[in-house]
């Protein structure tokens, strides 16, 4: 494994990640980063923390065998069944524990950005649960596109605020968000939705999710007697695959495999891919691998899966590449929707797009594996929300 | 740049600080625009650098920047533009940008190009202290200038960490909020302006929602700023059809606008 120089500064991974915010942001950030170090390992917090996950979210999700796949691709194929999770994604963990730290903060106010709206009903779940303000900030293209979670928003009490400027996607959210912030962040926490953004926002996001690995891990010595051979999820910001592969890091037998959206496929195509296809920039407050052009404006991305359209992709990811440790690679909108098909059809699970990424990696590379290699893939969400959207490209009977 | 609002402030004005975006009003008309601004007796001239995620800019300089990209408008362009007028601005000449297209530029090439072409110093809103060494190190050999932005959230104790590293003037934001803002506590940026002079040993520029110089008498005497940067106003003032002379002259031919204590 090759080291890269650490710079010197908190918030780095390698040489990415860092603090990359007007002045005026620097105060809520240290607030968050003391709230980190202070409040999120202290007794109280963790206790109302693993309950919450526990009674109100459905924690710890089991990992199913699946046996017909497991059959027919010649490896023992586990999921981890993120999709059975309270709102239907690993996205809870994240926005019920960063709302728990604001309002053991004091605040009374949490925004949040969304994409695909999927963040934005975590958050909007969590704020209800916890009496507090929440207003989304969702780029006015994605409102339209995802006009179902934009009504369990608003009916979870969220007020969504929809973004006019830029590209109106989702890049756009996140400042509009940080702009937002700037002017309330007296009474108001941002509660990131990925692993992404200044720090501490992937380190905080990464201690959040990384229960998904921490029980997983756990389940397959259990399970199974022993560790995977390897472990596979999607990577759009990466919140996911950071919370799956973070524990496994130092187990170097076992095989870590991040899946990034191509698109559709086709050269020079619009993709979601940016550490297999982005070069190291600046965005969003964080140095990181960028989907830009030659002058340094960003790209707008694109991804069959709403989840992993972002141009950015978390520091830590970025890093975990450059060492070597995690091997991203890449699938293609066609061959997350045959996945999607093949998974719900051949085990009963109804798998989101996102994390159909994950899957189809899988079914193309299992040859790869000895026979009876055991792989471990996150199914970070259920696909009750692509449904409409796969039903564009998919024939039914 | 330092002398420069030192010799606005001894003819007895604020200096004036004029923003105008890269490839405003467009590509054609930028570098005319930009000799009006000039020529109106503006002391320094932030150039924006448009960069498609504008966070600290309000829906106004963000569109325009969005709208100077669309005509392919790049740090290149500006640089090559510069280069073939060196000499001709009478203002001193800073760039603001975002992090990102001066790093693809490369920060080295960056300080060679532009203290080969006039440019005095850099603006960088998303480039908080403990960010800057890279920066810093890239332009020192140019003797070039990174401005120090603050702004009323900024603690004393944190400008103090500033304080060695401010040059020529300092930048305060004048609110909690993107450029072209609203700013209705006067009592607020009073104290922001009491506590940096305090700290810093260069004069003060104050910036973001200055509209109208009026809004500077607001401010107790003790509590003035050397320079005045405006920008959105301007920009709309220019897209509106009017000339820059116009809207700065009120600016330049306000007298006894000066601090009362010596930057």
């Amino acid at each position: 494994m090759k080291k890269l120089p650490h710079l010197n500064r908190p918030g780095y991974f390698g040489e990415y990640g860092g603090r990359y915010v007007p002045e005026t942001l620097m105060p809520p950030l240290l607030e968050v980063e003391k709230a980190l170090a202070e409040i999120l390992p202290g007794t109280e917090y963790q206790s109302r923390l693993k309950d919450l996950l526990a009674e109100y979210c459905g924690r710890p999700t089991p990992i199913t065998r699946c046996d017909r796949l497991s059959r027919e691709l010649g490896v023992e194929l586990f999921l981890k069944r993120e999709d059975l999770l309270h709102t239907g994604a690993h996205k809870i963990n994240n926005a019920l524990g960063q709302a728990l730290l604001a309002k053991m903060m004091g605040k009374t106010h949490v925004i949040a950005e969304t994409g695909a709206g999927q963040h934005g009903v975590a958050t909007a779940t969590a704020a209800a649960k916890f009496g507090l303000q929440c207003t989304v900030f969702m780029g006015a293209k994605d409102v339209e596109r995802q006009a179902p979670n934009v009504q369990r928003m608003k009916l979870l009490g969220a007020q969504v605020t929809a973004v006019q400027s830029g590209s109106c996607t989702l890049k756009d959210a996140i400042n509009e968000a940080l702009r937002y912030w700037i002017s309330h962040q007296a009474d108001t926490m941002y509660v990131f939705g990925t692993a992404a953004g200044p720090h501490p926002f992937p380190t905080l996001v990464r201690e959040l999710q990384k229960v998904i690995g921490i029980e997983a891990r756990a389940q397959m010595i259990t399970r199974t007697g022993g560790l995977p051979d390897a472990v596979v999820a999607c990577v759009g910001g990466g919140s996911n695959a950071i919370g799956i592969l973070h524990p496994f890091v130092q187990d170097e037998t076992v095989k870590l495999i991040g899946v990034e959206a191509g698109g559709t496929g086709e050269p020079g195509c619009e993709n979601s891919a940016a550490i297999n296809l982005g070069t190291p920039g600046v965005l969003h407050g964080a140095r990181m691998n960028l989907l830009q052009d030659a002058h340094g404006q960003i790209c707008e991305s694109s991804s069959i899966s709403a989840g992993l359209d972002y141009p950015g992709v978390g520091p830590e990811h970025v890093y975990l590449h450059e060492i070597g440790r995690v091997h991203y690679a890449v699938a293609y909108d066609h061959e997350a929707l045959a996945a999607f098909r093949k998974l719900s059809e051949t085990e009963g699970i109804i798998p989101a797009l996102e994390s159909s990424h994950a899957l189809a990696w899988v079914f193309a590379h299992a040859g790869d594996f000895a026979p009876g290699s055991k792989l471990l893939v996150n199914l970070s969400g259920r696909g009750d929300k692509d449904l409409a959207h796969a039903m564009h490209y998919i024939k039914l009977d | 740049m330092k002398e420069t609002i030192l010799a606005a402030k001894k003819s007895g004005r604020c200096a004036i600080i004029p923003f105008i975006t890269a490839g405003f009003p467009s590509q054609n008309a930028f570098w005319e625009t930009l000799a009006q601004v000039g020529a109106s007796g503006a002391d320094i001239i932030e150039i924006g650098i448009p960069f498609s995620d504008p966070v600290a800019d309000g829906p106004v300089i963000e569109d325009i920047s969005r709208r100077a990209l669309a005509q392919n408008m790049t740090l290149d362009w500006v640089i090559e533009g510069l280069r073939a007028r060196k000499g001709s601005f009478r203002s001193k000449l800073v760039l603001m940008g975002y992090m990102n297209p001066f790093v693809q530029y490369g920060l080295e090439r960056l300080a060679a190009d532009c203290a080969a072409v006039g440019v005095s110093g850099f603006i960088v809103p998303d480039l908080p202290l403990e960010e800057t060494p890279e920066f810093r190190e890239a332009i020192a050999p140019h003797r070039l200038t990174l401005i120090t932005l603050v702004g009323p959230n900024t603690t004393t104790e944190r400008m103090k960490q500033y304080a060695p590293y401010s040059q020529e003037y300092v930048y305060i934001v004048s609110v909690l909020g993107t450029t072209g803002g609203v700013n209705e506590h006067v009592e607020a940026v009073a104290d922001t302006i009491r506590r940096a002079r305090s700290v810093f040993d260069v004069p003060l520029a104050l910036g973001f929602g200055l509209r109208v110089p009026e809004q500077l008498d607001a401010l107790p005497s003790d509590a003035r700023p050397d320079a005045a940067v405006i920008g959105t106003a301007l920009l709309q003032h220019i897209r509106n059809g009017g000339s820059p002379a116009a809207f700065l002259a009120p600016w330049l031919n306000k007298q006894g606008m000066a601090a009362e204590s010596h930057a």
